[in-house]
């Protein structure tokens, strides 16, 4: 589904992600831990397009596609998803009308019908009840005062509603607590299927107790530096990235 | 006043003076709101392109009376709209002001809100998005005559600009005679929250849609003071489709 190979990307020209390569199956779930300044979100930024990242060297194939050719929103309707580490608040734009709008213009640009005011209600009716946020909270500005827990849950209804391909969730486990971290597990677990993938960004194994991948990947300045399974990330969590990048 | 205006004079400074001499002279429409009655007005400004457009008014809310005000200044080549408000007693004048600038529009909000009695209240919040090389200018005059304790005016002036061409202009004006009132004004100048806007677009939202859904989230702020839901309903309409 996701084929990156010896991706290079760079800010204001600093090389940040060095040689990465990934592959991400239908109906897999990898998880890339990595120390603070590794790339995490750098890798999550490239992947959905974000303006200021700008790749130097390397092909990102997805579905078949050059990923790298595509418009943020392009990319978005071609089935990626990304779980903001830093949701944003949007004053005056309503959780549902931002919503609204992203699947229809996801859906149109596909050339699939748009959703019915009644469909699309049913389907964020539902995936806020999954995920314990009232639904009263849509109605509100977008994840304006809304906690930071608020804002990860937010997420996943966004992420349920609009039933992407593959998953990018950069951080999604920061700032939750325990029960939280719960609730938003069971959000990623639901979302598994075999024709879905999931990338997990994370500094800390306590998500992946949750929500069980198949692959772990040590991402070290700027590269994958090992890979394994589930094991991999007790390891990290016992003995550190140090040990392991060394 | 019947003499053509310059651009010495404060009020004129950042006009199309070449404009205003195709719109002038400009007869006041008077506007009277009797003591104790609530009224609403609408301005749209949508002259045709290229025309010069200019409309004051002369308000008068007389005591306990509520106006409520709202102004789309979109229209022409040079559009100015110009109030000139005097508040009685226990008064309130709200006004909501947007303007949609293009091209090289020169569009304009003047206002003067006398409170001439005591206890008046004014409210009045003005939004812009500008751009090209257009010009979008609000300039805000709150008189408080000797007699105007508890006055309680609040001005508030924010602008979108989503070329580097484009200019807003905001000068807030106090004159004060009376000692016990509040006056606020506060007034800010930016861009198109990029962050935002990649927020949309990572959700699917094309960059076009993204950027008018956030401008109009910026202009409504301008129309919350419309209490009627279907009037509202209909001005946020109008801003969708200028937008669009």
């Amino acid at each position: 589904m996701l084929i990156i190979d010896n991706l290079h990307a760079a800010i204001d020209g600093k090389e940040i992600l060095k040689g990465l390569t990934l592959t991400v199956n239908a109906g897999e779930v990898h998880a890339i831990m990595g120390p603070n300044g590794a790339g995490k979100s750098t890798l999550s930024y490239v992947l959905a397009g974000r303006a200021g990242y700008e790749v130097t060297g390397g092909s990102v194939t997805f579905m078949g596609a050059d990923l790298l050719a595509l418009a943020p929103h392009e990319r978005a309707a071609a089935g990626v998803f990304l779980g903001l580490q830093y949701p944003v608040e949007i004053p005056g734009v309503s959780n549902l009308m931002f919503l609204r709008t992203a699947l229809n213009a996801q859906r149109t640009l596909r050339g699939e019908k748009e959703a019915s005011g009644a469909e699309f209600m049913k389907l964020a009716k539902a995936a806020a009840e999954d995920l314990g946020l009232p639904y009263e909270m849509l109605k509100r500005s977008v994840n304006q005062g809304f906690s930071g827990g608020e804002k990860k849950r937010n997420e996943m209804v966004q992420m349920a509603v609009l039933e992407p391909k593959l998953a990018v969730l950069d951080e999604t486990d920061s700032g939750l607590d325990i029960d939280a971290l719960r609730v938003v597990s069971d959000g990623i677990n639901r979302m598994r299927s075999p024709d879905r993938a999931t990338l997990l960004i994370t500094h800390y194994q306590r998500l992946l107790d949750y929500v069980v991948p198949d692959f772990v990947h040590v991402l070290v300045a700027g590269r994958i530096v090992r890979t394994g399974g589930p094991e991999l990330a007790h390891v990290l969590e016992a003995d550190g990235y140090a040990a392991i990048a060394a | 006043m019947t003499a053509l205006p310059t651009r010495k004079l404060e009020e004129w400074r950042y006009s199309d003076i070449a404009a205003v001499e195709r719109a002038w002279p400009v007869a006041p429409e008077a506007i009277t709101i009797a003591a104790g009655e609530t009224a609403g007005r609408m301005i749209v400004q949508d002259a045709a392109p290229g025309s010069a457009v200019i409309r004051q008014f002369a308000i008068t809310v007389e005591a306990g009376a509520a106006l409520a005000f709202h102004i789309i200044n979109s229209g022409g080549a040079y559009g100015r709209v110009a109030l000139d408000v005097a508040l009685h007693d226990g008064a309130t004048f709200d006004l909501g002001g947007i303007i949609i600038a293009h091209g090289e529009q020169v569009l304009e909000i003047v206002t003067t809100v006398r409170h001439l009695g005591p206890n008046a209240t004014s409210r009045q919040v003005i939004r812009c998005v500008a751009g090209g090389t257009a010009t979008a200018t609000y300039l805000g005059k709150v008189a408080v005559a000797r007699a105007g304790q508890k006055t309680d005016a609040a001005q508030s002036f924010k602008a979108l600009l989503t070329d580097r061409g484009a200019t807003a202009n905001a000068k807030p004006e106090l004159e004060i005679f009376a000692d016990d009132v509040k006056c606020a004004h506060g007034a800010t100048v930016g861009e198109l929250d990029k962050v935002a806007l990649f927020y949309l677009e990572s959700r699917g939202v094309p960059p076009a849609q993204a950027k008018a859904l956030l401008m109009r989230a910026f202009l409504s702020d301008a129309l919350e003071s419309l209490a009627d839901d279907g009037a509202r309903a209909a001005a946020e309409a109008h801003v969708t489709a200028l937008l669009a």
